[in-house]
């Protein structure tokens, strides 16, 4: 209980104020998930039908993420905020800065999204929530991008539609989660390394999905993946994690991810360790 | 080739993992939940917890002022028990009636699981045996909300 009051305490004066700790709190424990490092509310890396704060149809959610995957040779470092309404629109904002640990400097985007929730209760509706959405990504600097033959350097719009079902004791009577969602996008590397390419300048259609158990009402552990084009002729990799995520309550939770992001630009292999921090403020 | 090779174990992972939790996917049984929860003693003792922990929600218990808390209860021990399929009858009103007029909003209704869950847990009833409760339970959810 201690620990668990000083989580939460920290959550909300890391983010603006105590005083909004109390509102929309009108799901379950553990089914509002994360803001994802696009900002938009997911899993880790894909985008869920879910919108990220807990709110109901009557309520309105603020919440406010901080994550870090550090890999072997890059680190990318995400802050976003993310707003929901009557849990039906999600909008977002998210900076990311990812550090070439070894070549110096970094390339910093800012990703604005949306969501929409067309159908659904990921709990209690038959058939799995389902929600559209976009995310318009906008890089600081292009030189980085045009170096790797990007055919647009300055921004590019991802579109997606993504459906999401928790199962109520579903395995061994344990609460089950999957998300499954399909992305139309041209960025490389997220848009890190521009839209488009030498090999490939239209929309490609892309799979993601993940896949979960709530172990208890505080803890759910699983695995996520998404598939990304190869517009640059880089080889890029798809990308996968294994993550588990600690819910204390429903104004905070604490999600470590083993990230397998392969080949990014030159180099192989890029593994490592994803820490977010989510808070809902309000 | 080293790269090609990595993600395709990648894939096999997730494909296994998801192939895994949809086979189980609305496939959980209701039938010995009754057995598992320990019977009509130990549904009597959630709903008196349950009752209790809406005693002291003040949104919840403005839905209950005027309720007749003896009827309320024997329903609610009557109805839990139907739900996970064991030896009761279920002999009040159905939810549609029972709700209609009150007007419960989804905020309202989810709060009232969180007290159910609170109640459950007072109760010591196991995690996995708490979702299959709630699973069978959760097919009520249309004929409360916004009635």
């Amino acid at each position: 209980m201690r620990l668990q009051k000083y989580l939460s305490a920290i959550a909300c004066t890391y983010f603006i104020s105590i005083s909004l700790c109390h509102a929309g709190d009108g799901k379950l424990i553990a089914t509002a998930g994360l803001i994802q490092i696009e900002g938009s509310g997911g899993g880790g890396i894909v985008p869920w039908a879910t919108l990220a704060g807990y709110d109901s149809q009557e309520q309105i959610s603020l919440s406010a993420v901080s994550s870090t995957v550090d890999l072997d040779d890059y680190r990318l470092n995400v802050i976003g905020v993310n707003a929901s309404f009557y849990d039906r629109l999600e909008v977002g904002y998210a900076q990311q800065r990812f550090d070439l640990k070894t070549l110096g400097g970094d390339i910093k985007q800012s990703i604005t999204s949306l969501k929409y929730r067309l159908y659904g209760d990921v709990v209690y509706s038959t058939w799995p929530q389902v929600s559209v959405g976009m995310q318009y990504k906008r890089i600081d600097d292009g030189a980085i991008a045009e170096l790797v033959g990007a055919k647009n350097t300055n921004h590019g719009t991802d579109w997606f539609v993504a459906m999401t079902k928790v199962n109520l004791g579903a395995i061994a009577g344990y609460n089950s989660v999957w998300n499954l969602t399909l992305r139309a996008t041209k960025a490389n590397e997220m848009g890190l390394l521009g839209f488009g390419g030498p090999n490939n300048d239209a929309y490609k259609m892309q799979i993601e999905a993940s896949a979960g158990i709530l172990l208890s009402r505080h803890l759910a552990v699983g695995v996520e993946y998404r598939q990304k084009p190869d517009n640059l002729g880089l080889d890029e990799s798809d990308w996968a994690d294994i993550f588990v995520s600690y819910i204390p309550n429903k104004s905070f939770n604490l999600t470590l991810a083993w990230t397998d992001l392969g080949k990014i630009a030159a180099s192989e292999e890029q593994q490592g360790l994803y820490l977010s921090l989510n808070g809902q403020l309000w | 080739m080293v790269n090609y090779g990595s993600r395709m174990k990648n894939k096999s992972l997730i494909i296994i993992t998801l192939s895994y939790v949809l086979t189980f996917t609305g496939c959980s049984s209701t039938s010995n939940v009754y057995q598992e929860v320990g019977g009509t003693e130990k549904i009597t003792e959630i709903v008196d917890y349950f009752i209790e922990e809406i005693t002291f929600s003040p949104e919840i218990y403005a839905y209950f002022e005027e309720s007749d808390v003896d009827r309320f209860r024997e329903k609610m021990i009557e109805h839990v028990c139907h739900l996970i399929a064991g030896p009761c009858e279920y002999t009040g009103d159905t939810m549609v009636d029972v709700h209609t007029g009150m007007n419960v909003n989804e905020a309202h209704f989810n709060l009232t699981v969180d007290l159910f869950i609170n109640a459950m847990d007072r109760a010591g009833i196991a995690h996995s045996v708490q979702n299959k409760i709630l699973n069978a339970m959760a097919k009520t959810r249309s004929e409360i909300i916004y009635r």
